[in-house]
């Protein structure tokens, strides 16, 4: 969002904003805490709207929840706007002072009248018009979002869209409105800050900015290329090609998470030299040459993180590591040892100190200062500056200081990628249960008394069709492969939706079925919109 | 335009008296607020800092000029120029007798801070005999997570606040029943697996006497091993998802053996979900999860 | 709003059908399209008013609170069942649990003080012989004529038998008196009657004074609350109507269950319109736009005549959005309790109204500012509000002309125990209690104690004959009017059963909620019944005396305050624990 990658808004807003409009996310369940502060929020006053193709456990506690196509994103944000344009209830000051861009905008969504909008969503337009109606009156509005919206062929298209909305209403840049993503990872935000981004230098520096690259050269004697490098999905794509003969993964887990997994196993498996460097034997490390067994990051060693609101945190290490697991630091600090450069043995905080040279917005944050603070939230270029609770400000300000006014961004409305077909009739999207994560390689450690494992969710309309009960067993094919699943009937979901988490690759393999489709902007797999088949496996009723 | 940094804030001052000492507190402040901005040290069970005050249990009492009663501290709005006593006879005898009421039919051997007070009061639990009617309920271990020993309960009402209105939202427990046959429970006292519980320990938390318990901690307690001298206490960030909770993951013998979060962090506000409050275990290797 | 999660037990169609009679169209979540639902927090907090009317309903159509009625009910209205259960649990009437018995009809039988010295324990042992389901029931707010029974039917209408005898009541119809002058004389179920004894004169002469006139005549009176607490009822009415809110209401407590009290029963058995139109009159002074009637759940014939009541004046344009063409809206509802005399303590009323368990809150803020729903409220005693009435019309001097000058006015006794005529009377205030104990015909052998003020005031002994029974003379001589109390006892009475009684009542009624009350009403209930006949030691009445005082400082609310001051009282005057017995 114009500039660095992160969510605009400090959690405390949430809690005291008038409006709030949880887009593509089940924060209930993949953000508990998070949620705890909307919650605060919603006993405050708050209105909140849920726009999900499912009606989920976050999504209940809405005063309204639009159940939109699954893929129907951008149409709905479109509609909505151009409702906001037709009522007048753009906030004008804001648009003619801090942005630009608005006459192409109009014209983009021109359009998406509210009976067009409601076609491709399937909603009714008087749901749509009281959205845009409240968004743009209300005093103060945040837009939240998760993977529904960022795990699509078109996501940056969905955010884009989004953002449009808080320009066309100047809800960003003020305490209580903004723009949140919440990051779905630990650290994802801090992966990013450190410039773990194809195209960025740690502090969101572009890699192809000649001053800020200059930087990094001088520092460290090296030329860098100036080039954008791959990110996730085109690197399996070179791999495809060939152009990718090694890899070396750290602490993730392909061979089980990716999209189309079959597909990506079988790259993986072709690759000259695959070293895994993790804390467990993944899938991934079972199919890798060389394993690096590193000790747990977390809980055995030092450093920091960045969360969800910009909140650069010190983690510190518990216990020491069992074995002869090792720090992911040491490990690739021996290996450039080997590779005839020693960089010493600087301690976390020397690390840290290093990254605070070369990323302003970061500079403000000494070890100390994280000690004592409890964490600040960048951008914090300077040892007496607070930390920044919400991004954009400068919107606000009646010089914007040289820079450009926000720019809009006409986008386009495309469906999912992958069509229902006569033999693929269902859509299946994925999400996460509240006490697993990601392939369940953490979260299964401990005997949790909700786990439920992965099911297939159905509406009982199209399970009474197929013939199908709650814990029959099902075979379930995309156009990629099969797996057998469970079924489990879930009247909140719409007809013809399914549902599935991906937690237990061990015992369903459901990434066999998600779509290889991918968004060429951002490089993620989309995850959520696949097509597929559903038949009774009889034996299994017993 | 304005630029709103901040949410607006304005901070009024109140002037109250406590035991003849001035004390300054922001309007809104409780008595309680006052007594310990005055360096006074006041017991407390049912207060707790994230918690909207029930004031159930009585023993913050204090004495305010000009009320019948006495007023419980923990809730009690400063209104300018109130003058207060925390240590008159009639305060020290309220707090004695709570302190000796709940000894006569809690068992609390493990709530150590009540013990404390119990001592400094004077509170003598055996006055009412040994007949006396005690909550009388058995430990319930219905799950690896935790456990309820509800003969450790003095109702003081956290629990359900923290799974409720007040921080997790899930309802999952209640008071139920009246008087004396008051009993935490979910409905029809069904088991806890089969409840709304999420198992965020956000009420294990909150509890003043070790009657909701972590399962590590009631197994080590078992086997006669939880030391709680040779504990460390280490804060770090949960390595789940992205929100950036802080856990302070209490070791002994270079094992984690329970998770807490800390009360005045603006992330967690001391409570978490399953997967920090919980998720640990691989740290350990044991896979014993299904 | 919460994750809602429930069991597999389901409800029966009854049990739907039921619930959703009561509900009508207010649920919390709608389906509008597939794709369009409709909730959250707001509605369903407005909703959850309906829990305790949904819970009845639940209970007469299965005779318990089965598990899958109340997964439906919290359904419907998206209360966790967790605490829907709470709340159930929380009162007499309510079963929650799988006994056998759900398909009987419960024999409530009272076995408090004037129904346990006059026949309980027959009864109940002939009603046990019959095959009746019993439930030993605190007191029934029937007290003059004992045994008191409740029948509370099963999918058929709860009823009390005494309600079919021909009614008699000593001063029934005295045009003098101001209380009880229409009593027995104006038919309880017309308007038109009512308004034939100068029903309504009231209401129309406060919408010509207007509210501030109103409001200076009753604080003129010096009218005070006849609930217990004795406040003066023109300031509470002034303050709320200065209270900030444009939600604001009028509460009825009738509630009534403090141990010897049957006098609002009568009120409104017999003269319900004034009950509504006194209330009309608090709305249109304070700026009230609702009303609510909560009445114990035990008084069928009174719940029914203030609905028959309440629909006459709507349809009389006397209720509703012009009340007689004042331009005040005023909507009133009756709300029916299920078995708690902690409700009506007020705070715990707003509660158990609004659909939580019926525990009283800490005061201040008091109701005046933050009632019902957390709005102002002007919360009063029938008895109270019916004495508006007589005040408007006649004056405030009238008014002043009978009682005293701390006292002003006339007072509801109701007496019962061992006096010739048991029954309510009207008295000005200032006659002592042996006038009063007199004008019931005299006492029934020798006086061994009366209890004044009910099982919360505290007994006096036949040397307080001459006390004359005003607020100020009763404060002074340490004891209290309470809601008009007498219970007279006389020497053949079992006083130590009587007090274990009464330790026992307060150990069931407390609400659980603090810890003085919670523990200290048990503890005072087990000492009393060691101690039995016998002298109680110096060691342990100073550990009564203890208990009396954290109670009394350190509860939350009036019944933890006064639970031990009967004992007390008892103790002090020997009438148990005495070195002879
Ligand atoms: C335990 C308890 C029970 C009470 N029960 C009643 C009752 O049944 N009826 C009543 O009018 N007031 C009752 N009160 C008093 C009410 O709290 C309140 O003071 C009263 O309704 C105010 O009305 P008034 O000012 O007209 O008396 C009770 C108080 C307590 C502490
Ligand atoms: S663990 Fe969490 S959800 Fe379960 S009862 Fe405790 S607070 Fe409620
Ligand atoms: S279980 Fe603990 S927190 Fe809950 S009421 Fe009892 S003592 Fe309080
Ligand atoms: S004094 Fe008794 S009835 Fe009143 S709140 Fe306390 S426990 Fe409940
Ligand atoms: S701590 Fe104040 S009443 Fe419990």
């Amino acid at each position: 969002m114009f500039g660095a990658g992160g969510g605009t808004s400090s959690y405390k807003e949430i809690e005291e904003t008038n409006l709030i409009v949880l887009w593509g996310s089940n924060a209930r369940n993949a953000h508990p805490i998070f949620f705890h502060h909307l919650l605060k929020g919603i006993d405050n006053g708050a209105k909140m709207y849920a726009v999900d193709p499912r009606r989920t456990s976050s999504a209940k506690f809405a005063d309204t929840w639009l159940g939109l196509n699954l893929g129907s994103d951008v149409a709905l944000a479109n509609g909505i706007g151009r409702e906001i344009i037709a009522a007048g209830l753009v906030n004008e000051a804001f648009v003619a002072h801090s942005s630009q861009g608005f006459d192409e905008y109009k014209e983009s969504v021109e359009k998406y009248t509210l009976e067009y909008t409601s076609q491709l969503t399937g909603l009714p337009p008087e749901a749509i018009q009281e959205l845009a109606h409240d968004y743009a009156t209300a005093e103060t509005a945040q837009i939240l979002w998760t993977l529904g919206i960022t795990e699509h062929h078109n996501a940056v298209d969905n955010v884009l869209a989004l953002c449009n909305l808080a320009l066309l209403t100047g809800h960003i840049g003020k305490w209580g409105s903004g723009l949140v993503p919440l990051r779905g990872q630990n650290n994802v935000q801090g992966g990013g800050d450190m410039g773990a981004l194809p195209n960025k230098l740690p502090g969101f520096q572009n890699v192809n900015d000649d001053a800020a690259r200059g930087k990094f050269e001088a520092k460290y004697g090296v030329q860098l290329n100036p080039e954008p490098g791959l990110h996730l999905t085109l690197m399996f794509e070179a791999m495809e090609r060939g152009e990718i003969k090694a890899a070396y993964v750290l602490g993730e887990n392909p061979a089980d998470s990716e999209a189309d997994i079959l597909h990506a196993r079988k790259l993986l498996e072709g690759l000259d030299l695959l070293v895994v460097q993790d804390i467990f034997m993944t899938r991934t490390a079972e199919l890798a040459d060389v394993v690096l067994p590193a000790s747990v990051a977390w809980a055995e060693s030092d450093g920091t993180a960045t969360s969800s609101e910009r909140r650069v945190q010190r983690i510190r290490a518990a216990v020491p590591p069992p074995g002869e697991a090792r720090h992911d630091i040491d490990i690739l600090f021996d290996l450039a040892k080997r590779m005839g450069h020693d960089w010493g043995t600087p301690d976390p905080e020397q690390l840290w100190d290093e990254l605070r040279d070369l990323s302003p917005m970061h500079q403000g944050m000494s070890w100390e200062r994280l000690e004592q603070t409890g964490g600040l939230q960048w951008p914090c270029p300077s040892l007496d500056h607070p930390g920044s609770p919400f991004l954009h400000g400068w919107l606000y300000e009646d010089d914007l200081g040289g820079r450009d006014p926000a720019p809009f961004s006409p986008v386009v409305a495309q469906g999912p990628k992958e069509e229902l077909t006569d033999e693929f009739p269902l859509r299946l999207t994925t999400g996460r249960a509240l006490d697993s994560y990601n392939t369940g390689v953490q979260s299964g450690g401990f005997n949790s008394p909700i786990r439920y494992g992965d099911a297939l969710d159905m509406h009982p309309a199209d399970a009474e069709r197929l013939g199908l009960a709650d814990g029959d067993q099902a075979l379930v094919s995309s156009p990629r492969g099969s797996v057998e699943m469970r079924i489990r009937i879930d009247s909140s979901l719409v007809e013809g939706l399914t549902f599935t988490t991906f937690h237990f690759p061990d015992l369903v393999d459901a990434n066999v079925l998600t779509s290889d489709a991918w968004d060429k902007k951002s490089g993620t797999a989309e995850f959520k919109a696949a097509s597929i088949r559903v038949e009774p496996l009889v034996a299994a009723r017993g | 335009m304005t630029n709103t940094m901040n949410s607006p804030e304005t901070e009024v001052a109140v002037s109250i008296s406590v035991d003849g000492q001035a004390v300054s507190v922001p309007e809104g402040s409780t008595i309680l607020d006052a007594c310990t901005a005055a360096g006074i040290d006041t017991p407390t069970i049912c207060y707790g800092p994230n918690l909207t005050p029930v004031n159930a249990c009585r023993v913050c009492v204090v004495e305010l000029e000009g009320s019948r009663t006495l007023v419980p501290s923990c809730s009690r709005e400063v209104e300018p120029d109130m003058v207060v006593q925390t240590d008159s006879d009639r305060v020290k005898h309220s707090r004695k007798m709570v302190l000796e009421f709940l000894g006569s039919g809690v068992d609390l051997s493990q709530a150590d801070d009540l013990n404390a007070w119990s001592e400094h009061y004077g509170a003598d639990p055996n006055r009412y005999g040994p007949d006396a009617e005690t909550m009388n309920e058995p430990v319930k271990i219905e799950d690896d997570l935790y456990i309820r020993d509800y003969d450790k309960c003095v109702l003081c009402y956290k629990c359900v606040s923290a799974c409720g209105d007040d921080a997790q939202h899930t309802f999952a427990i209640s008071m139920t029943g009246r008087g004396f046959g008051a009993r935490i429970a979910t409905e029809f006292d069904g088991v806890l697996p089969d409840s709304a519980c999420v198992y965020c320990g956000n009420c294990v938390a909150v509890c003043p006497t070790n009657a909701l318990q972590f399962k590590t901690e009631f197994d080590l307690r078992q086997a006669a091993n939880w030391r709680p001298e040779d504990q460390s206490v280490t804060t770090t960030i949960c390595s789940y998802c992205g929100v950036g909770c802080n856990l302070e993951l209490h070791t002994q013998d270079e094992r984690i053996v329970k998770v807490t979060s800390p009360d005045d962090h603006s992330v967690t506000w001391g409570n978490l979900c399953i997967k920090g409050r919980f998720g640990w275990q691989y740290v350990h290797g044991d896979s014993d999860g299904d | 709003m919460a994750d809602l999660h429930f069991t597999d037990a389901t409800a029966t169609s009854g049990e739907v059908e039921a619930v959703n009679l009561v509900l009508g169209d207010n649920v919390a979540v709608t389906t509008e399209t597939e794709r369009l639902v409709r909730g959250g927090t707001s509605r369903r907090k407005g909703l959850r008013h309906l829990l305790l009317p949904a819970l009845h309903a639940l209970q007469k159509e299965s005779g318990w609170i089965s598990p899958g009625g109340l997964n439906h009910v919290s359904e419907m209205l998206q209360v966790p069942p967790a605490e829907a259960y709470g709340v159930a649990s929380f009162y007499e009437m309510f079963r929650v649990d799988e006994a056998p018995g759900h398909d009987d009809d419960v024999a409530h039988v009272c076995v408090d003080p004037s129904c346990r010295i006059d026949g309980a324990d027959e009864l109940i042992a002939s009603l046990e012989a019959e095959g009746k389901h019993v439930h030993r029931s605190p007191c029934l707010g029937q007290c003059e004529r004992p045994p008191a029974v409740f029948i509370q039917g099963r999918r058929k209408a709860d009823s009390v038998p005494a309600d079919e005898e021909p009614f008699t009541l000593p001063q029934a119809g005295d045009p003098s008196l101001s209380l009880l002058k229409r009593i027995g004389v104006v038919d309880p179920m017309s308007l038109d009657s009512y308004r034939e004894h100068g029903g309504y004169d009231a209401l129309t002469k406060a919408l010509d004074m207007g509210a501030d006139a109103v409001l200076d005549e009753l604080v003129a009176s010096g009218l005070s609350g006849r609930g217990g607490a004795a406040f003066p009822t023109g300031f509470k009415w002034r303050s709320v109507r200065d209270a900030e809110g444009n939600d604001k209401h009028i509460v009825a407590n009738c509630d009534e269950s403090e141990p010897g009290t049957f006098k609002d029963r009568h009120l409104m058995e017999h003269d319900p319109f004034a009950l509504v139109e006194s209330m009309t009159i608090a709305a249109v002074t304070t700026g009230a736009t609702n009303g609510w009637i909560y009445i114990r759940g035990e008084y069928p014939l009174a719940t029914g005549r203030l609905e028959n009541a309440i629909a006459q004046a709507r349809d009389a344009g006397l209720l509703g959005d012009d009340v007689a063409g004042s331009g005040h809206a005023f909507h009133l509802e009756v709300r029916r309790g299920a078995g708690a005399y902690i409700c009506g303590e007020e705070t715990a009323l707003f509660a158990s109204l609004e659909g939580f368990r019926g525990e009283p809150r800490n005061k201040p803020p008091y109701p005046t500012t933050n009632g019902l729903f957390d709005q102002p409220t002007a919360i009063n005693n029938p008895e109270t509000l019916l004495n508006v009435l007589p005040i408007l019309l006649g004056g405030a001097d009238a008014y002043r002309a009978l009682g005293t000058e701390g006292s002003p006015g006339t007072r509801l006794f109701c007496l019962s125990g061992r006096v010739a005529n048991p029954g309510l009377y009207e008295h000005g205030f200032g006659a002592t209690l042996g006038e009063i104990i007199d004008a019931a015909g005299g006492a029934q052998g020798d006086i061994a104690a009366v209890l004044l003020g009910g099982a919360a005031g505290s007994f006096v002994t036949a040397d307080s004959l001459d006390l004359p029974l005003t607020l100020e003379a009763t404060r002074e001589a340490g004891t209290t009017l309470g809601s008009g109390v007498v219970v007279v006892f006389n020497s053949d009475d079992n006083m130590v059963d009587v007090c274990e009684r009464i330790t026992e009542f307060f150990k069931n009624e407390s609400c659980g909620q603090c810890v003085p009350c919670r523990v200290g009403a048990v503890r005072q209930h087990e000492m009393i019944v060691t101690l039995g006949t016998k002298p109680m030691a110096q060691e342990q009445r100073d550990l009564h005396e203890d208990m009396v005082q954290v109670m009394a400082d350190a509860s939350i609310c009036g019944l933890g305050h006064t639970a031990a001051s009967a004992i007390k009282s008892a103790l002090a005057l020997g009438i148990i624990g005495a070195d002879s017995q």
